[in-house]
């Protein structure tokens, strides 16, 4: 029991700062994914008078991916009957040429104005068309989730560190008692700090551990799945192995830091 | 014989304020026991924080176990407070360690061995009758009890020279008169050096021992 009290404080508090670490991390990889998905679905409408030089086209922006000319056939179909295979030819060559360009990711608003800049200037194209009215509208959204869910983790992590600091205070004074004890008796620096290490590092792999089975959890459940899968998107929730590692990695660097405060402020008493 | 503490012109003070020591003049012998007594405030445990090293002199010289410590490194201080057993007026127990664990550690400091520890921990709890309590933490013990505590850590690890401020001041005759037990057997099996500030020299004493008595600054031998 009293064991426990001595861990409990150092623990929440690095659970609270694992916690809103790995909602980020799941925030940023929806919303990565999300891109992508849009990315996908998503092209430009490029209007040019003449054929265009494809993969010209291709090599002068990163951001393109694919460019295939939507082919006029189903309209001349239509037109096909009481019309000459000249004529047919000969409209076929006037036509405008209408391509369909891809991207390889979602753009942001200034990037997709520059393509389309570059698009504009680029041969014999007329006409660009990126559908940025609905475009623009769900590009918003999502900076705007990913804005909120930023604001709600880093206010957590202040939080939490003006906790720790409130506590470290508590613990300096605990742990000062110990070590002037210690050495009244002759134990070296490293000796007396020691205590203190293994305790900050016990206490990292305990909230570590104890994260890991909360989100391991969370993660299991169907529903949160089935939330992910309604807007489109499977993405790793949770992975076991990298993200353990760095839920264990931030933990001990936080705490061997706030111990390494402790020790650097140990006075010897009279 | 060799001389365990050797002060000459010694003064004692904290930060700026009055000198409580003023140049005391005296030398301790090697398996000495030595009692110290002096008015409430005179300035008895003040000397003994200056045998530890944790008081230096403002000035003169004391040398400790050949340690002058005037002028100590770190590590030459860690050196002589390992072969010292500390009796403190306010025991200064680990309060998140058990009893055992607290008894144990000098013999942690001067890393003994595992199953060494053991035993002699257990030894030493049964000696100030507190096997019973091995498992608990100095809070949850009566101020005698934590004080006995205090003394077993202090034997621990066979100090060369035990230094105890007041190691009865808690207890009731039966307990006080284990205390001196284990103090005179300290003192004449192991040849340990004892000191002992206390307000009253119990009559029981079966080993000879020498009286040093402080006023005014002063430190005086009383014969
Ligand atoms: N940490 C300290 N800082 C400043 N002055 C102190 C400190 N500790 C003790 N003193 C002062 O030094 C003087 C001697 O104190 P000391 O503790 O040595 O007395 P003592 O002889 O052990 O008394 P007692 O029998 O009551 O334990 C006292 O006047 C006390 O006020
Ligand atoms: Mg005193």
């Amino acid at each position: 029991m009293k064991s426990f009290k001595n861990h409990f404080s150092l623990v929440i508090a690095l659970v609270s700062i694992l916690f809103s670490l790995q909602i980020f991390t799941i925030v940023e990889r929806a919303i990565d994914a999300y891109r992508e998905n849009l990315a996908k679905n998503y092209a430009l409408v490029v209007v040019a008078q003449k054929r265009v030089d494809t993969d010209k086209l291709l090599n002068s922006s990163e951001l393109i991916a694919s460019i295939n000319d939507i082919s006029p056939d189903s309209v001349i179909a239509k037109l096909n009957s009481g019309i000459s295979k000249q004529n047919i030819a000969l409209l076929k060559a006037t036509l405008l040429k209408f391509y369909k360009v891809k991207l390889n990711y979602y753009p942001s608003p200034n990037e997709l104005e520059k393509l389309t800049e570059l698009l504009l200037h680029s041969q014999s194209i007329k006409r660009v068309e990126a559908f940025s009215k609905t475009y623009n509208t769900t590009y918003r959204l999502l900076l705007l989730f990913k804005t909120v869910i930023s604001v709600f983790a880093f206010t957590v992590i202040i939080v939490t560190i003006l906790l720790i600091f409130k506590e470290l205070r508590i613990w300096q004074f605990k742990h000062n008692e110990r070590m002037s004890i210690m050495g009244l008796f002759g134990a070296p620096a490293w000796l007396r700090s020691a205590v203190l290490f293994r305790l900050a590092i016990v206490d990292a792999i305990i909230a570590s551990i104890f994260s890991f089975v909360i989100f391991f959890y969370l993660t299991s459940l169907s529903w949160i799945e089935e939330q992910f899968s309604s807007i489109g998107i499977s993405i790793v929730l949770f992975d076991k192995i990298y993200d353990f590692l760095i839920m264990l990695g931030v933990s001990i660097a936080v705490s061997m830091l706030l111990a390494t405060f402790i020790v650097l402020g140990h006075k010897e008493e009279v | 014989m060799d001389k365990v503490i050797i002060a000459e012109n010694l003064s004692l003070a904290y930060s700026n304020n009055e000198t409580i020591i003023n140049k005391a003049n005296f030398s301790i012998d090697s398996g000495d026991f030595v009692f110290i007594t002096g008015a409430s405030g005179s300035g008895k445990s003040t000397l003994l924080k200056s045998l530890y090293g944790a008081l230096k002199p403002i000035e003169g010289s004391l040398v400790v176990g050949g340690v002058e410590l005037r002028e100590v490194s770190n590590s030459k201080l860690n050196f002589l407070r390992k072969h010292l057993g500390i009796v403190f007026q306010d025991y200064k127990l680990v309060k998140e360690w058990t009893i055992e664990k607290n008894i144990m550690l000098p013999l942690i400091i001067n890393g003994y061995e595992r199953t060494v520890m053991q035993n002699q921990t257990d030894s030493l709890l049964k000696h100030v009758k507190l096997r019973h309590q091995a498992g608990k933490y100095p809070l949850e013990l009566s101020g005698g009890e934590q004080q006995r505590v205090a003394m077993a850590r202090a034997l621990a690890h066979n100090p060369i020279l035990i230094l105890a401020d007041e190691p009865t001041g808690n207890l009731d005759d039966y307990s006080s008169q284990l205390i001196w037990n284990l103090l005179e057997g300290a003192n004449e099996q192991l040849k340990a050096t004892i000191i002992v500030v206390t307000h009253h020299i119990p009559e029981t004493m079966k080993v000879s021992y020498k009286h040093y008595h402080i006023e005014f600054g002063d430190i005086r031998e009383v014969i």
